[in-house]
């Protein structure tokens, strides 16, 4: 009954999002904060699980394929499929819900506990829309560009793996890499990321907007919003794909 | 003028605010004192509107506050100004920015003109100079001053204090107290006030609603407080040690 209660609370608030902003030129300026806070300021940890994560799967492949009768240069390709079909989307995602989702959850919970959410509100100010709909919005727009950034580090961390060890040539793991791809499977990944975008903030924001209580309900919202928030995108990441791909 | 008419508000079973009426002239500090627990709090909310009531009406000068809509109601909000228990500015602006933020989202006015009204509502508060500090570089009476500049601001027909001397020195409730009296006779605000201190009640109190058990149990001045033998506020005044040796003498 409360997981009813609760969907229709989020439903409820992402109403309160979408509802018309009161100065455009204000959310404007926010965008651009948020896109700072919780874009710019993950591209770094962004980075370096890339680089390790392309590495790593690169490796890990080589060191499988046992059979002669497999070509080098699936080492490439395997590299570049899993990394752009799941890794890069879904893994990163998830690693942002914990950075991204906690920050957000504590700073709106934070807001809520000494009664900043409050005073907007008797100011006359949508709350929801005013500390919500900037994040949303920056994280859609920004978290592909991420994204992709991440998508390029992985395959050269994966490029720099083999052909350091010895396991791979250059030639084979770049002919792997464009061998057989699909522009859809960019798309696809790039959809999956918005949607996980959306929900990482939104899911987040109510764990924090909804907080009652003292600073260690701002803990406990924040612990709830990364679980959820990846839960979510677990369970989202399974639907999109029967629908996309299937 | 504030009028509230016949409020209740129930949280599941716990009936928090029975039938409570009252009214708040402009003009003048109007306090609401009570006992932790009584609904002090819960009736605040009810009259801004961040709470709902289950029955009973909230009426602005007339406009009828609980019966409207989210939209209708945010031309009243932007009358009003709300001093919170906690200050609650915003962490991330500086003191100048909290007292332009309502101006900023709410007025067509240039930067020029908003960064001259800060420095006003700033003077007025006895901060001039501290526009670049950031709330966390405050103590809680300049923070509890800003909040009041902030609240100014978009001069205000009304303006809410929750408890605004909690957690200060007693000079300092005294110069929050003066700041309050002073800015409600000077700009013709209704201006409520919830308090526990008694200081607040002998120095600014104009019209004094004394709540229990949810219900509006008695209201008049701060003259007439001093002498009630109603038993409940008798205990409420006269708690302290130092109330209890004033007992007589005030009168």
């Amino acid at each position: 009954m409360s997981y009813i209660v609760s969907i229709g609370k989020y439903v409820g608030m992402i109403k309160g999002v979408f509802s018309k902003p009161e100065r455009f030129k204000v959310y404007y300026t926010r965008t651009l904060t948020e896109i700072e806070t919780i874009g710019i300021n993950s591209a770094g940890i962004v980075a370096i699980l890339s680089v390790f994560m392309g590495a790593v799967i690169s490796l890990q492949t080589a060191s499988n394929m046992d059979s002669p009768l497999l070509p080098k240069y699936t080492i490439g390709y395997i590299t570049r499929s899993s990394t752009i079909l799941e890794f890069s989307p879904t893994i990163i995602s998830l690693i942002l819900a914990g950075k991204v989702g906690s920050n957000i959850a504590s700073e709106v919970g934070t807001m809520r506990v000494t009664e900043q959410i409050d005073a907007l509100e008797i100011m006359g100010v949508n709350s929801l829309s005013f500390l919500v709909l900037p994040k949303v919005i920056a994280a859609v727009f920004f978290f592909p560009f991420l994204i992709i950034c991440s998508m390029g580090l992985s395959i050269i961390g994966g490029y720099y793996a083999v052909t350091l060890s010895g396991l791979a040539s250059h030639e084979e793991f770049t002919f792997g890499i464009r061998a057989f791809f699909k522009t859809s499977d960019i798309t696809y990944a790039l959809i999956k990321t918005c949607v996980f975008a959306f929900i990482i903030v939104t899911v987040s924001s109510y764990y924090g907007y909804f907080t009652k209580g003292g600073a260690l309900d701002v803990g406990k919202s924040s612990t709830q919003a990364v679980v959820w928030s990846s839960i979510v995108i677990l369970l989202t990441n399974f639907i999109l794909t029967q629908l996309i791909l299937m | 003028m504030i009028e509230v008419k016949d409020i209740n508000k129930s949280f599941g079973d716990n009936h928090v605010l029975h039938d409570f009426s009252a009214e708040f002239e402009a003009g003048q500090v109007n306090l609401i004192i009570g006992q932790s627990g009584q609904g002090k709090s819960v009736l605040t909310k009810c009259i801004v509107g961040l709470m709902e009531v289950d029955s009973g009406s909230v009426l602005y000068n007339g406009r009828d506050f609980s019966k409207m809509k989210r939209k209708e109601r945010k031309e009243i909000r932007t009358e009003i100004g709300m001093l919170f228990q906690g200050s609650a500015l915003f962490d991330s602006m500086t003191v100048e920015e909290n007292i332009m933020f309502p101006l900023k989202m709410f007025t067509k006015m240039s930067k020029k003109e908003m960064q001259e009204r800060a420095d006003f509502c700033l003077d007025r508060v006895n901060l001039k100079g501290r526009n670049k500090l950031l709330p966390a570089e405050l103590s809680g009476g300049m923070m509890k001053r800003v909040a009041i500049a902030r609240a100014i601001s978009m001069k205000p027909k009304y303006l809410f204090c929750d408890e605004p001397n909690s957690g200060l020195d007693p000079s300092t409730s005294i110069l929050i107290d003066n700041l309050i009296q002073e800015i409600t006779y000077e700009y013709g605000m209704t201006t409520v006030v919830i308090t526990h201190d008694m200081n607040s009640v002998i120095e600014i109190g104009d019209h004094i609603v004394f709540i229990h058990n949810g219900r509006n149990w008695w209201q008049g001045t701060k003259e007439e407080i001093i002498k009630t033998d109603n038993q409940e506020i008798i205990d409420f005044v006269y708690a302290s040690k130092f109330m209890k040796s004033l007992k007589g003498k005030l009168a």
